[in-house]
């Protein structure tokens, strides 16, 4: 199986306290990039998709293409130390993208490599948009499925069977492949993944926090010797259309840092319903 | 605030720091204070770092590691002490750093096959023993008796201050196994269970609370002679470039923790206010910070050139104890003015920089006293 798994580079949530506005522009000074975390999930996916866990050997290929500056390539690496084996960069600026720009480059990528599958975050950590999945599944014909929890493929590979946890409870779907999949964080539980590869009743570890799993500095060696393309635009021969137009960002109200002592729950109940408006 | 890296990092540098920070904000941060007070930490950890291969770095591949050289063990050991910020956890899941290299470089196949990858795995705790009750700094003084007898050697005499010690499944020691002198002492590999193999006291320390210090005491205690490392007698020798690393290693931690209180300082600094504005915006904070920043980075430059040289085949030992010198004293010192500036919470155990302060006591002690290290730098200078 061959699955492309698209990978953006997003601000460390963790340093959002340090996110500078001004007008239509985020400034990205002193900022530290990482994996978008909801990509985490979906090249954890395909890497459980792609993998006999038990004995530890690759049975498909994973490619990681990511739509950046020259710096991205280091967010490529990262995921092929985790196991990827190709990656492409396809030259872009950061601030020039939208879901609509990224879907149509995404289309094209699709249109080169031929993957069985794209298994790709439901959102980027940054933008919060949550198109860019479903806009690339109209582009290229496909079904689509959001916030998979659970896939599981048949015998040849060509038919998957995807579980989607709802607040009404969990959706099960078949869908042919190709397909475009997005992912939920349950896709990271052990046991949601089977490939027919990996025997049924291996135990994948807890990852706790950590939206994929680690690499190793064996890996991470060996990822700078695998095969990165670099190719701009022209070469895909896109030229992407923008929709969205960024007009402002503001940065949210601090908070006020005070805090209240009550006396009961009811009393905590209540002021959530009267005063915060929660409940 | 800047984030600095040593001079010799590439781009595999950093993205095995972005491993461990991983690694370390999940497995290690959340309960950095809990093992501190519990002067503990799981042994579990051992075999999530095993997994996560950071105990093999440095290590090459033909013995379970993951590749890599000093300069990625020092790196990672740095992203650890930054993100984890419990310096005890680390020496303690590090204390094979010492442990095991005589073995990597004098053992037997057989014996890297049964001490080393088990380790590296995650799977077995080593430890490393030299000083004694009666003396540390005076290694070639030391009194452990080693005796042949058959196929073992019989081994009496203790061992202190052996970090991982009350927990190790072995412990690589120094053995007299001739006569006095430099000339008589050999590596041996004890290991836990052998009879006579006791720890007899897990020690309370001023700092590095979350990792264990033993002593150890040894009643005729038989050691099969295939746990020799290397030639008889020939231990001194091991012990003594093993010392250059560990130096190397304990700069480094310096540097890392510096750098640890260093950023909680700045950071606390920016947010507290007192007589009306931040304490950054008084130029004696600001002043202040400068000298820390400056310091470290000092300290982070030399410890580079080191690791750069060790790296080339250069074997320094009177310009590691200069590093080592350096960001002992850097660290001493920034820590003391990290707890200065939060003022009476820097007193307070519930902050980072007070464990830092009693954290960074032990590295003009540790690993060669500050004392021994200008006493091999005047050696070398030739006065």
């Amino acid at each position: 199986m061959k699955v492309l798994v698209p990978i953006k580079r997003v601000a460390d949530p963790a340093n959002a306290n340090k996110v500078k506005v001004a007008g239509s522009e985020v400034s990205h000074d002193g900022l530290e990039w990482v994996m978008n975390p909801f990509d985490e999930w979906s090249l954890e996916a395909a890497l459980r998709l792609t993998e006999d866990a038990s004995a530890k050997t690759r049975t498909g290929e994973i490619v990681v293409v990511s739509i950046g500056p020259k710096a991205a390539v280091d967010t490529l690496r990262e995921a092929m130390g985790k196991g990827a084996e190709r990656g492409v960069l396809v030259d872009g600026e950061d601030t020039a993208l939208d879901s609509n720009v990224v879907a149509q480059i995404l289309a094209k990528v699709v249109e080169k490599e031929q993957p069985d599958l794209v298994l790709m975050g439901k959102q980027s950590a940054d933008g919060d948009s949550n198109i860019a999945g479903t806009k690339l599944a109209e582009l290229l014909g496909w079904p689509v499925i959001n916030y998979a929890s659970h896939i599981e493929t048949s015998d040849d590979g060509k038919t998957l069977t995807i579980k989607r946890e709802l607040d009404v409870g969990v959706q099960t779907l078949k869908v042919q492949g190709p397909a475009v999949i997005t992912c939920s964080d349950r896709i990271l539980k052990p046991g949601t993944i089977k490939n027919g590869v990996t025997p049924a009743d291996f135990e994948y570890p807890d990852l706790g926090d950590l939206n994929s799993r680690l690499s190793n500095l064996k890996n991470i060696m060996a990822a700078r010797k695998k095969p990165l393309d670099e190719l701009g635009l022209g070469d895909l021969g896109v030229e992407p259309v923008r929709v969205d137009e960024y007009v402002g960002f503001e940065l949210p109200a601090g908070r006020s840092g005070q805090a209240q002592f009550l006396e009961s729950v009811d009393e905590l109940v209540q002021k959530l319903q009267s005063e915060a408006k929660v409940l | 605030m800047k984030k600095r890296r040593y001079l010799f990092e590439a781009e595999a540098h950093e993205a095995l720091r972005a491993e461990i920070r991983k690694f370390s904000r999940n497995e290690i941060a959340p309960h950095a204070h809990a093992w501190d007070e519990a002067e503990e930490f799981p042994r579990e950890l051992y075999a999530k770092a095993g997994e996560a291969g950071i105990l093999g770095v440095g290590y090459p591949e033909a013995v379970g590691g993951d590749g890599g050289d000093l300069s990625h063990v020092l790196v990672a050991a740095e992203e650890m002490v930054l993100e984890g910020k419990s310096v005890g956890t680390c020496v303690g899941l590090g204390s094979h750093g010492i442990a095991l290299p005589p073995i990597v470089s004098f053992g037997t196949p057989a014996q890297k096959e049964r001490f080393v990858a088990p380790v590296l795995r995650g799977e077995k705790i080593a430890a490393l023993a030299i000083t004694e009750p009666g003396g540390g700094s005076d290694v070639a003084a030391l009194r452990t008796r080693a005796v042949r007898d058959g196929d073992d050697y019989v081994v009496d005499g203790a061992k202190t201050f052996i970090t991982s010690g009350t927990r190790a499944d072995f412990v690589t020691t120094a053995v007299r196994t001739g006569g006095p002198g430099h000339g008589g002492i050999s590596l041996l590999v004890i290991e836990r269970g052998t009879p006579g193999f006791h720890v007899s006291k897990k020690l309370k320390k001023t700092g590095w609370w979350a990792s264990d210090t033993a002593e150890l005491t040894f009643e005729g205690c038989r050691v099969p002679a295939e746990n020799l490392l290397g030639r008889e007698n020939a231990g001194f020798v091991a012990i003594m470039m093993n010392f250059v690393t560990e130096r190397l290693f304990l700069a480094g931690q310096c540097v890392a923790i510096a750098e640890l209180a260093y950023r909680e300082t700045v950071a606390y600094t920016q947010q507290r206010e007192a007589f009306g504005k931040k304490l950054t915006g008084f130029q004696v904070t600001r002043h202040k910070l400068a000298d820390m920043a400056s310091r470290i980075a000092a300290a982070r430059a030399l410890t580079g050139e080191c690791v750069a040289r060790y790296l080339k085949g250069e074997q320094d030992a009177g310009l590691a104890a200069m590093a080592k010198n350096t960001a002992t004293d850097a660290c001493v010192a920034v820590c003391d003015q990290a707890v200065q500036l939060h003022g009476g919470y820097g007193y307070m155990r519930e902050y980072v920089v007070e464990r830092l302060y009693r954290d960074a006591r032990l590295y003009p002690i540790g690993g060669g006293t500050r004392e021994i290290m200008n006493e091999i730098i005047a050696k070398m200078e030739g006065y």
